[in-house]
């Protein structure tokens, strides 16, 4: 049996576990029947030409997990950001581990997807936001709207902002041989409110995993959020991570993504800006060697007039690593005085690896200042003979170019001690032994 | 210390280089001026080793050392240094831990330990100080949206940390006010020793008011085509470069 029939023939089982008279369950009935139809993306479709999800299709992976055993903390902790006191959701092989977790109801509610759907305090927040902003004719998102039961639930009310920021923490312990999860966020940050949230999926063994995650994120207008993806995964670790954010006028959101790592990672982030005065920041830096394959798929509809959206990815890539990028602007004709930018910049260390680079601008106002450039390349020569002029040997100088190149995207990071980590994993990625305090 | 023997050099298969003889003994100041395209810039690098340019015919020996096969590092630790005319900007490392890095890989290079922490932080308040650097500057990026004046400053300030044996400024005076101009000169001159020298390379006369030189060569394709003391500077800024490009070699 292939994963799409056994994830089919799995919903009538799911059913028994939630309560099927909920109306959000009229949602994952139809969302079933839209999966069912399209199934897993194909090479043939064009957003899929670069990324195979055959392999992964043909793993025998469990869909409901059973109880995992309990982590301890002192085994985990170097994957929490530490540094700082942060609220956390953590899970455990799918299942919330309130052992691990900080969560709260005061002022702000930062808990879990599961009570959301089912305490009736929160239907009314529900009824108006869950599955409005995800695709509702994508095949993946639809899978996992399907099954959605569990994941992070933030609200942040009007004026409200955290005292610290929110760490969503997924752990695969390698119980099972195959395991597929699909967390399910939902975040609201409402008018003039604030939210920091730094997501992770990790995996403890070298057994499969496979992750199909659907976040919706709403912000109002004049709301700020900015959300960190660390992904830095095991080599049998894949993950599709499916990321809807509707942003009201004057909204600030930003994501940062940090692809370090994992089997196969797709990220399909998706901005729709609802309103005049609009910033959306896409920021992105990955960094992959041996067969790692990640593949940025970004989309910002500008709907709006007088809107901005600044996209920065840096790409580097060593032994057979294969990356992708695929950035589509869409400007309505609406949306006059729309400043869109896009980068994308790669280098390549070794003769093996391959970037796929795609911008994608579709423009219906007169009036926009649209621009993208992409590269790929080796390093500049002239820069590392300024550096070996130093007395800096060339691989050395090299290493250190290149955390300087990926280095740049780290300024709009807001949270220091995040900040510090991710230069950190930067420097231990590209092997910069530099003699320094970062 | 350094004694250059018939060098020809280019870039794929292109002569900038067309038998160049220059000694520069410890102690000594050249200054090496020609026009745009003369293969000033060339001589520099092809000293400092960069590896786009090709040796074809002569020989550059450091203290007798032929150094064909030198990387651009092995020399650095060798004492060679040349401050660029278009130094390159490293986001997310600063002033000071690139210093830090280039003193210890040099150490490392010559089998010493590393530099103890407080003597790197006494050397770097000294230079900064010699070169009227503000402590701000050290904690910023390497050369990341600095001003041409801010980069060549930083690019003495480095001189001053590495203490090379033979160091080589190239156009080191450009896009410099004269303010900023004055404040390099006396920096390089308190670098000056009789242990170490200096090759300066220039477009113009003004930077040699500051740094006044033992030696003035003029180089003209490719070819040193005249030698002399200060005074050549002097006369070269009268006369500008048309009266020495037909002159006979002397």
């Amino acid at each position: 049996m292939d994963l799409k029939e056994k994830l089919v023939s799995s919903f009538l089982a799911f059913e028994n576990t939630i309560d099927v008279d909920h109306p959000v369950h009229d949602i994952r009935s139809e969302a079933i029947k839209t999966f069912e139809n399209k199934g897993f993306p194909g090479r043939k479709e064009e957003a899929w030409k670069y990324t195979s999800l055959k392999q992964l299709q043909k793993t025998n992976f469990s869909i409901f997990p059973k109880e995992a055993d309990a982590l301890e903390y002192k085994d985990v902790k170097k994957y929490f950001l530490h540094e700082v006191d942060t609220y956390k959701i953590v899970f455990i092989d799918g299942i919330y581990s309130s052992y691990l977790s900080e969560t709260t109801h005061d002022g702000v509610d930062i808990c879990l997807l599961s009570a959301a759907l089912t305490k009736p305090m929160y239907k009314p927040v529900v009824d108006v936001y869950f599955n409005t902003v995800a695709a509702k004719d994508d095949s993946l998102t639809s899978l996992n709207t399907a099954f959605s039961k569990e994941g992070a639930y933030i609200y942040i009310p009007k004026h409200k902002a955290p005292m610290k920021p929110v760490e969503i923490l997924h752990f695969a312990t390698g119980n099972e041989a195959a395991l597929m999860l699909q967390p399910r966020n939902l975040i609201i940050v409402e008018e003039n409110a604030e939210l920091q949230v730094l997501e992770r999926h990790q995996s403890l063994t070298a057994n499969e995993v496979l992750t199909n995650s659907v976040t919706e994120i709403f912000a109002g207008k004049n709301a700020n959020v900015d959300y960190y993806k660390v992904q830095n995964d095991m080599q049998g670790a894949s993950l599709i991570d499916n990321t809807y954010i509707d942003q009201k006028g004057k909204s600030h959101v930003s994501v940062h993504t940090f692809a370090f790592g994992g089997k196969l990672t797709r990220n399909n982030l998706n901005f729709y800006q609802d309103g005049e005065y609009v910033d959306s920041t896409l920021k992105g830096v990955t960094i992959l060697d041996e067969k790692q394959h990640v593949d940025h798929h970004t989309l910002v509809h500008h709907r709006q007039p007088n809107s901005e959206s600044h996209q920065d990815y840096k790409g580097i890539f060593n032994d057979r690593a294969t990356g992708v990028f695929n950035g589509k602007i869409i400007v309505d004709e609406i949306a006059q005085k729309t400043n869109a930018f896009q980068q994308n910049n790669n280098v390549l260390i070794s003769d093996r690896a391959t970037v796929n680079s795609k911008p994608q601008l579709e423009i219906f106002a007169d009036d926009v200042k649209c621009s993208h450039g992409c590269t790929i390349g080796q390093l500049d020569r002239e820069a590392l003979f300024y550096l070996q002029t130093r007395g800096i040997p060339e691989k050395e100088a090299a290493a250190l170019l290149m955390y300087a190149f990926a280095n740049n995207v780290l300024e709009s990071v807001r949270i220091p001690e995040l900040k510090k980590r991710i230069n950190k994993l930067i420097a231990s990625k590209l092997e910069v032994k530099l003699g320094f305090d970062l | 210390m350094l004694k250059i023997k018939d060098l020809h050099a280019g870039v794929e298969g292109n002569e900038i280089l067309n038998g160049i003889n220059l000694e520069v003994n410890p102690g000594e100041v050249h200054a090496i001026m020609g026009p745009n395209g003369s293969g000033k810039s060339t001589l520099a690098s092809v000293i400092a080793g960069k590896e786009e340019f090709e040796v074809t015919q002569g020989i550059v020996l450091l203290n007798g050392e032929d150094l064909e096969d030198v990387s651009p590092e092995e020399r650095a630790h060798k004492g060679v240094f040349m401050s660029f005319q278009y130094p390159v900007e490293i986001p997310g490392v600063t002033v000071t831990n690139f210093m830090k890095t280039a003193i210890n890989e040099s150490r490392k290079a010559r089998g010493e330990k590393e530099m103890p922490a407080n003597v790197m932080l006494k050397r770097i308040r000294q230079k900064s100080e010699l070169l009227d650097i503000d402590r701000k500057f050290l904690s910023r990026s390497l050369n990341e949206g600095f001003s041409g004046g801010e980069k060549k400053r930083n690019e003495i300030f480095q001189m001053a940390m590495l203490e090379p044996k033979l160091a080589i400024l190239d156009e080191t005076d450009s896009g410099l006010d004269i303010d900023a101009l004055r404040i390099v000169a006396n920096g390089v001159n308190k670098l000056r020793g009789k242990d170490n020298a200096i090759i300066i390379i220039t477009h113009y006369q003004r930077l040699l008011e500051y740094i006044v030189p033992d030696f003035v060569h003029v180089l003209n394709e490719g070819k040193i085509v005249k030698s002399g003391d200060k005074d050549l500077a002097l006369q070269l800024d009268e006369k500008g470069y048309d009266w020495l490009k037909n002159e006979p070699v002397a």
